[in-house]
């Protein structure tokens, strides 16, 4: 076991060092000389020269990009143009105000899903299964926008059952997170329950659950005990493929109801076009993504006797 | 399981489809049988209407036919919906309706181009890395891991910041990101059909890999290519709209977004709510008939794929 995971993170090093590249191309190549937008209009032409030379700019491409690894591997994200803090401590600020958003909301909407669509497959071709089905088709074209303003308007605008925006520490947080909660959840919940009901769909018609069945358990125990683990594995994947939508949800739901964490933080740097956080964003967002999906493979080969360790 | 029946003829559809395989001797060829089981589906040609619908529309405002004024203020502003103004008018007396037209045109054009880019790129890629393994498809796997591995939002803000906010960078960003799952399903499927008879027979005939790969190999992926663009278009709608409301999107245009951040104040300022109401419903109809249409899709065209 310790040698299947030690492998799965060697390999994530060549991926780390392609998004390096990637990202370094980008915002260094692709986007320009920043000197011009750090010293501004009157800046004169040997100002410009010495802030070049003094941000190693001068020099090859690839000596910039072994600097920027050699910093990177320290932690280093460089500073906010805007800002001018440390972006290194920026992420560690905004890092629990989105967790304390998004990993909640992400379990409860996938646990909700899972059983909504047990529900849906035990009474599968029925009534209750064909409004379940249309309803998650209905969901999964309703843009996270729409859901965003309608509820903030009608919940938390009109009716006043929520506060409007806000945040605050631990436990006394946790009514400004109730309906940007509530949102993620209804938003996450249609693509979801689709694909897991296709999921148990099609274990639920294979023949061991007709002779478990036959051996005189019940729909549910059939369900509990036979169909669930053999889906494991598919909704495990689902489970890893749902981290990049995390970052969606939190842009647009952070910066709605007023929480100062990473989501936010982007949101000001777009409107400032604040190169670097961005550039540090997309690096971390990778890094938690990458992350994921090695836990994702260390639980398949717990979950699944026939992924092979060795 | 007859491997004639994969040998694309001179003169067949360019959109082959090799239906599911079985081992019966039927009269019918399984393409054309999916193709028909897509066509004897009333709710995927319902939804395909409304798509043509949409792009009736969308190329009627391209030509200036429709919606010419979207940029005026044609009366006051915050009318509700009346006669006059059937969707009403927005903060400065524009029409809404106008507005939601000129949307549809932008989040068509950008469907279209961003999948328009993003297909070539991960057909092309597919194809050489299933069809020569080794060094390149080492190589390309690296590659769409390495872009696959960063989330898609972030990239695709990241691109569209760097390059300079506006349509025609949002349509490169998205389409130049989205190449990863028709490249990672056209290999996936490539690895499987070179093994095939029909491609040792066109190699005993003595044609070189370029051909086999394009004239024999490509017709037969093309259903799996089909599904991804039509995945790839809603992606890249509802992109456009969350980039364009972040301010990264069009500049200066109305697109979907756009008026979703417009409607938000005029939402909590007046309550006015038909702006909101119009550009989210434009959009939940456009999505709504894709996600019927690919499932339709899905269900004759890829035999590994049942909703049913």
């Amino acid at each position: 076991m310790i040698a299947y995971v030690t492998r799965r993170l060697l390999h994530a090093i060549p991926v780390l060092l392609g998004i390096s590249i990637l990202v370094f191309m980008l915002f260094h190549v692709v986007g320009g000389n920043p000197v011009y937008r750090m010293l501004g209009k009157n800046a004169d032409a040997e100002e410009i020269a010495r802030m070049t030379h003094q941000l190693g700019l001068d020099r090859p491409v690839w000596a910039q990009y072994l600097h920027y690894l050699a910093s990177l591997a320290h932690g280093d994200f460089g500073r906010s143009w805007e800002t001018k803090q440390r972006i290194s401590t920026m992420l560690a600020e905004g890092f629990w105000p989105s967790l304390s958003l998004a990993v909640p909301s992400f379990m409860i909407a996938s646990v909700l899903a899972v059983l909504i669509s047990m529900l849906a497959v035990l009474y599968r071709y029925r009534k209750a299964d064909r409004i379940l089905v249309v309803l998650s088709v209905l969901g999964m074209s309703l843009s996270i926008l729409a859901f965003i303003i309608g509820a903030q308007f009608l919940l938390a605008y009109r009716y006043d059952l929520f506060p409007i925006s806000g945040y605050e520490n631990g436990f006394r947080g946790l009514p400004y997170l109730a309906l940007p909660m509530l949102i993620w959840v209804a938003n996450q919940l249609g693509g979801d329950v689709r694909y897991y009901r296709s999921v148990l769909l099609e274990e639920i018609n294979r023949e061991y659950v007709v002779t478990a069945r036959a051996r005189g358990l019940s729909k549910g125990q059939a369900m509990y005990r036979h169909v669930l683990p053999n889906a494991l594995i598919p909704i495990i994947t689902r489970l890893v493929m749902g981290i990049p939508l995390l970052f969606t949800g939190s842009l647009l739901l952070e910066n709605f109801f007023g929480i100062p964490g990473l989501g936010n933080m982007s949101v000001n740097a777009l409107n400032a076009s604040d190169f670097p956080v961005i550039e540090a964003m997309t690096l971390f967002g990778s890094a938690l993504y990458i992350a994921a999906n090695i836990i994702g493979d260390v639980l398949y080969a717990v979950f699944d006797p026939r992924v092979k360790l060795s | 399981m007859s491997a004639a029946s994969n040998i694309p003829l001179e003169g067949a559809e360019p959109l082959a489809a090799a239906g599911p395989r079985t081992g019966t001797t039927e009269p019918r060829s399984p393409r054309r049988s999916s193709w028909g089981k897509l066509l004897r589906d009333k709710s995927a040609m319902a939804a395909l209407a409304v798509i043509l619908v949409y792009v009736v529309v969308a190329l009627l405002a391209m030509s200036h036919l429709i919606a010419r004024h979207y940029q005026e203020a044609l009366g006051t502003a915050y009318v509700p919906p009346s006669r006059q103004f059937l969707l009403g008018t927005d903060l400065l007396g524009r029409s809404v309706l106008q507005r939601v037209v000129h949307g549809t045109r932008i989040a068509l054009a950008v469907g279209f181009v961003s999948t328009g880019i993003a297909i070539p790129i991960g057909v092309l890629f597919g194809l050489l890395s299933g069809f020569y393994r080794k060094r390149v498809d080492g190589f390309i796997v690296w590659f769409y891991t390495t872009v696959d591995s960063i989330p898609y939002i972030l990239l695709v803000l990241a691109l569209a910041l760097v390059m300079g906010k506006g349509l025609v960078a949002v349509c490169i960003a998205l389409g130049i990101t989205s190449w990863v799952g028709a490249c990672r399903v056209v290999r996936g499927e490539v690895i499987k059909q070179k093994e095939l008879e029909y491609v040792q027979a066109a190699r005993a005939m003595g044609a070189g890999g370029g051909r086999i790969l394009f004239r024999h190999i490509l017709p037969n992926v093309m259903h799996l290519v089909l599904i991804q663009a039509s995945l790839v278009f809603v992606d890249a709608v509802k992109s456009e709209v969350i980039l364009s409301y972040l301010g990264v999107g069009v500049q200066g245009e109305p697109s979907w977004g756009v008026m979703i951040d417009d409607a938000r104040i005029e939402l909590i300022g007046r309550g006015a709510w038909w702006q909101f109401v119009s550009a989210t419903t434009a959009m939940f109809v456009l999505l709504l008939a894709f996600n019927v249409f690919n499932d339709a899709l899905r269900d004759a065209l890829d035999p590994k794929f049942k909703t049913k």
